[in-house]
């Protein structure tokens, strides 16, 4: 991968053992949490109308889980692709903080560029928190290899998991099939508002609850944009409203 | 211009691409572009995560209000009945995600089963 005249059997070697530090990594609570919520990803893509296909090219392209709900619910909403890409591209600005929290750990003194850009596309929140806890214990030159070993062995354990769903949602008992269509709900009510840093946070959560299901029957096609924009901005002016009241 | 708009092999993997990779990685990259120009604590950012978490919040009420497939046969009393004791079960007990989980699939299938009788 660099110098090949400089690279011994020592630090392929070095390479190969950081790669697999990375893969294990990726075996852990938060990960496993992933895998329940992938489940339940799998079984409401399916039941939207998405093919096994589809729904693994969407997991290798998109690989963000909030994108990937809020593309299937804005498909469920009929929504045009304009504004399905609209709602998707906001419900994402997010990663790029999250990129620019992570590239300056992950940068070593030979990194290339095109290598953070290429594992800057396994940026979610698992592989993002697991890595801000532990990248640090990675000899620097071998940080990209390793972060490479997590994000590659979270996406295609997933992708099985999501295959394995898909195959035998088809022919579970229905109260088991209606179950598997509700685990997407209840993960995201609860990682959203554990991930909440700002009380303005858990506000805008509360207000898209609330405002969802109205907007899907004032404005149907631009239901989540609506919501997304109105619940986002009231739980915002609420965050500049409180923090000058006491002064 | 819906998902099922076109009917050909290639058009759901190009929805996917433009609305899922290009709204996806387009922030990715440009994370990787700024390098250290951007502040996760900034004024900026606090509307950017109300934005993004009330439209993830709007897409999982829909997705309980408005069901499809075998969900959409359950009462609605009940879907929100199970989410709510989910999300009690998270906030009592150490915001345990895989608890809520667990919860919420127990009272919604022990629930059906009840109402079968």
């Amino acid at each position: 991968m660099r110098h090949p005249d400089t690279a011994d059997a020592g630090e392929a070697g070095q390479a190969r053992h950081w790669f697999l530090r990375g893969v294990l990594a990726a075996v852990s609570i938060p990960a496993l949490i992933l895998a329940t919520a992938f489940v339940g990803f799998a079984g409401l893509a399916r039941e939207a109308g998405f093919s096994l296909a589809e729904i693994l090219f969407m997991i290798a392209v998109v690989w963000a889980l909030p994108a990937k709900v809020v593309l299937i619910g804005a498909v469920l909403a009929g929504n045009a692709l304009p504004a399905v890409a609209f709602a998707v591209a906001l419900s994402s600005i997010r990663l790029t903080p999250m990129v620019v929290a992570l590239v300056p750990e992950m940068r070593g003194p030979r990194t290339r560029p095109w290598v953070l850009y290429a594992l800057s596309h396994f940026v979610a929140v698992t592989s993002w928190v697991i890595a801000l806890e532990t990248i640090r214990g990675v000899p620097r030159d071998l940080r990209t290899t390793y972060y490479c070993g997590l994000g590659l062995s979270l996406v295609l354990f997933n992708m099985v998991v999501a295959a394995v769903t898909y195959l035998v949602a088809g022919s579970l008992p229905p109260a088991v099939a209606a179950g598997l269509l509700l685990l997407t709900p209840i993960y995201f009510l609860t990682s959203l508002w554990g991930s909440a840093r700002e009380q303005a946070g858990k506000v805008a959560m509360v207000a898209g609850l609330a405002l969802g299901p109205v907007a899907h029957m004032l404005v149907p096609g631009f239901d989540l944009l609506a919501a997304g924009f109105v619940g986002g901005v009231c739980a915002y002016l609420w965050h500049r409203f409180t923090r000058q009241a006491p002064a | 211009m819906t998902y099922g708009a076109i009917d050909a092999w290639w058009w759901p993997y190009l929805f996917i691409l433009v609305a899922g990779w290009l709204a996806t990685d387009f922030w990715r990259y440009l994370g990787v572009y700024l390098g250290g120009k951007v502040a996760e604590e900034s004024e900026a950012m606090v509307l950017v995560r109300c934005i993004a978490t009330a439209l993830v919040a709007a897409v999982i009420a829909s997705l309980v209000v408005y069901p499809g497939g075998a969900l959409a046969d359950t009462p609605l009393a009940l879907r929100i009945g199970a989410m709510a004791a989910g999300f009690a079960a998270y906030m009592l007990v150490r915001r345990n995600v895989l608890l809520s989980i667990v919860v919420t699939e127990i009272v919604l299938i022990g629930g059906l089963a009840i109402l079968q009788r």
